[in-house]
């Protein structure tokens, strides 16, 4: 590799990774911003803080994740052996527990008593809720109204954990225009709320802070393929919309001479125009708070994104990943929803696993390099989370399109 | 930029505050837009906050983020705007200040709308997501200094951050009523005055008040406790209600009147202790 190595030395004091991120937030939020970034440099570091951190994650989401040789998906596949880091078995289904349990243990520390947050899939939303739930705090999850039709059942379940979801109509009601109503709310009740954002994006410090919680999938799988296979692997694979479940698996693994892929939604195709990927087709530009690449237009508009995948349908992504485009440290992939609910699928006849759609772009991609590699190469798959809550929206793609070849 | 401070000159000796008024730019459409701040301005609004759409305003509440889809709707873009400011330039002395969302502006060069604002006749310029820790990025790459940068100050804002703002600001300051987003509701008028006292004493600037203010008692109020009430929402709310009307830009053009009516032999700047009576919003 001949980027320069990053880990540990970014962000700088304002939230700058190079030329992005930054706190690009209207001034009633930035004292908010600031008491935040206050408590999150002197709180977290805390002893007891970890501490309390490392048992919630141990003991009630369920951590360390296992680190899956899949064998009978490599052998199907042939070349390169995959392994599939096993975040759908974290509690609630996704690796978005480690961030909320660490965000939510923050505000319980900060003396919040509110959370609010915002959700594309529901994931972030229904981890959000269930860390409110355990902290006996009141919380209100921001969800566009085409999202709650698609993801259904992380809407009953969020009602269930006793959190309000508060439907966004506005835009083409999915995660941005749920992100935009979460950020107006924050404004409003910025004295005694506390902003819960489920990825590495949004103002300073939310990506460090976000990348701090989520690193422990990549230190755990660091230690787990040490066990396994004896060595480090050859390639990280994990998918990006905004960007926490591939930053938390690549972070602990950035000065290794590693490739690393970040694989986005490129919904119908990225030549039709309705995609997701803002890293492959995107331009810089600023919203919700940070300077990263987006989906606009030559007049600074913000375009709508497209995916089959709530989780990875944000015209948006992290500051960091921005930085390591630009660098090369981590290339940036694409795959469709065609290509990604044909990996949903294979990877639940072969395994026995039924895998988010967003983590079925990471494994597309990853079936399709395995067999450009040698057999004695290692392929890991950050295995973001599981697919439950899919199973209505891909039984109504696959009536329609009875054969995704 | 001396447009700003000769306005300010002269409501001083008149004993009246500026009216402060934002319309989106191009809404509801290109021509009928520019009828309706034309009008404004004619009718005697003090200074006009011209906005630059922006497709996720999260700042704003719902009627304002109307007033912006409607506007791209009909294709506005930040050199429309520009078009529009010297246009109104034409005939108008009016300090014209563009409100926009930083996006446009990054996107448009940073450079390149120093250049055409100034060419245009704007005064000023606000980016509502462009705090002090960010602006540094626009404005040093701003070869001159005829565009004011219009500060924010917010009800959440600690003093000594209050005085870093106030030093740097030029124009005026901009103090948001509540917090909140625009157009929201419950103002209160105690503790607006107090914060236009405390912004005042640090600031060598007219302050201006805005957010939620709607009604021609909440501009008395405010006016007693400021030197400048900005309306935004109530105006397109305005446009809003009368969307199918001729007489559009005349209908804006009486609110102006009317609001601008309850400013005149509001208390002079600096009389402290002059508080503004508590009244529903
Ligand atoms: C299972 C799963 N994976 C991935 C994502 C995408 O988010 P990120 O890129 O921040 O990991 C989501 C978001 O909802 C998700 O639910």
């Amino acid at each position: 590799m001949n980027a320069e190595p990053t880990a540990g030395t970014l962000p700088d004091d304002h939230g700058h990774f190079g030329p992005y991120g930054g706190r690009y937030v209207a001034e009633t939020l930035m004292p908010a911003l600031l008491e935040l970034e206050t408590a999150y440099r002197q709180i977290t570091p805390k002893p007891g803080f970890q501490k309390e951190l490392a048992a919630l994650l141990t003991h009630y989401a369920g951590r360390p994740t296992p680190l899956y040789a899949a064998k009978r998906l490599s052998d199907h596949v042939g070349g390169a052996r995959i392994y599939l880091k096993r975040e759908d078995l974290a509690h609630t289904g996704a690796h978005k527990i480690n961030n909320t349990l660490g965000q939510g243990l923050l505000a319980h520390w900060m003396g919040k008593r509110k959370l609010i947050a915002e959700t594309g899939a529901g994931q972030h939303g229904v981890a959000t809720a269930t860390t409110a739930a355990l902290f006996g705090m009141q919380c209100h999850i921001f969800m566009g109204i085409e999202d709650i039709r698609r993801q259904a059942p992380n809407v009953q379940r969020m009602k269930l954990l006793g959190a309000e979801v508060v439907a966004v109509d506005a835009g083409t009601g999915t995660l941005k225009d749920a992100m935009n109503e979460a950020m107006r709310s924050w404004v409003t009740r910025v004295r005694d709320t506390f902003y819960v954002i489920g990825s590495v994006a949004g103002p300073h410090p939310y990506p460090a802070m976000v990348r701090d919680f989520q690193q422990v999938i990549g230190i755990e799988a660091r230690r787990q393929i040490l066990e396994a296979a004896g060595r480090l692997p050859d390639l990280l694979v994990a998918c990006v919309g905004g960007g926490s479940n591939a930053m938390g698996l690549f972070y602990p693994f950035v000065d290794d001479d590693i490739a690393m892929v970040g694989v986005e939604a490129a919904g119908s195709g990225i030549a039709t125009g309705k995609h997701a990927a803002t890293l492959t087709a995107g331009s810089v530009g600023v919203l919700h708070g940070s300077k990263s690449y987006l989906l606009q237009d030559e007049n600074g508009q913000i375009k709508e994104a497209h995916s089959i995948s709530a989780g990875l349908d944000y015209p948006g992504v992290g500051p960091e990943h921005a930085l390591f485009k630009d660098t090369g440290r981590v290339r940036y992939a694409s795959i469709t929803d065609t290509e990604a609910l044909a990996a949903f699928k294979t990877l639940s006849r072969l395994e026995g696993i039924i895998p988010a759609l967003e983590s079925a772009h990471a494994l597309a991609y990853a079936m399709a390099e395995a067999r450009r590699h040698a057999a004695n190469e290692i392929i890991l798959v950050n295995l973001s989370g599981r697919g439950d809550k899919d199973l209505d929206i891909v039984s109504d793609r696959l009536q329609k399109e009875p054969k995704p070849s | 930029m001396s447009r700003i401070q000769d306005t300010f000159r002269r409501l001083k000796t008149e004993n009246r505050k500026a009216l402060v008024g934002f319309v989106t730019a191009g809404d509801p459409d290109g021509p009928r837009s520019f009828e309706i701040v034309s009008a404004m301005c004619a009718a005697g609004l003090d200074i006009l906050e011209l906005g630059v759409p922006f497709s996720d305003p999260t700042a704003d509440g719902p009627v304002i983020q109307r007033a912006s889809a409607r506007s791209l709707a009909g294709g506005t873009r930040l050199q429309d705007v520009l078009a529009v400011t010297a246009r109104l330039r034409q005939d108008s002395d009016v300090p014209i200040i563009l409100f926009s969302y930083y996006n446009p502006i990054f996107v448009y060069g940073l450079t390149r709308f120093y250049a055409d604002a100034v060419a245009a006749g704007a005064d000023g310029v606000l980016v509502v997501d462009l705090p002090p820790e960010e602006s540094d990025e626009m404005t040093t790459r701003w070869p001159g200094q005829d565009l004011a940068l219009i500060r924010l100050v917010a009800p959440t804002t600690p003093d000594e951050r209050m005085a870093r703002i106030a030093a740097s600001a030029s124009g005026f300051l901009y103090l948001v009523s509540m917090t909140g987003v625009t157009g929201s509701g419950g103002l209160d008028f105690g503790a607006i005055g107090r914060h236009a006292d405390k912004l005042r004493a640090l600031a060598n600037l007219p302050v201006c008040v805005g957010f939620g203010i709607s009604t021609t008692d909440d501009v008395a109020a405010v006016a007693a406790a400021a030197d400048g009430v900005v309306i935004g929402s109530a105006f397109e709310r305005l446009i809003e209600e009368h969307l199918g009307r001729e007489d559009l830009a005349a209908i804006l053009a009486d609110r102006v009147r009317q609001y601008k009516a309850a400013t005149v032999g509001a208390k002079q700047q600096g009389s402290s202790g002059t508080r503004a009576p508590e009244k529903p919003a």
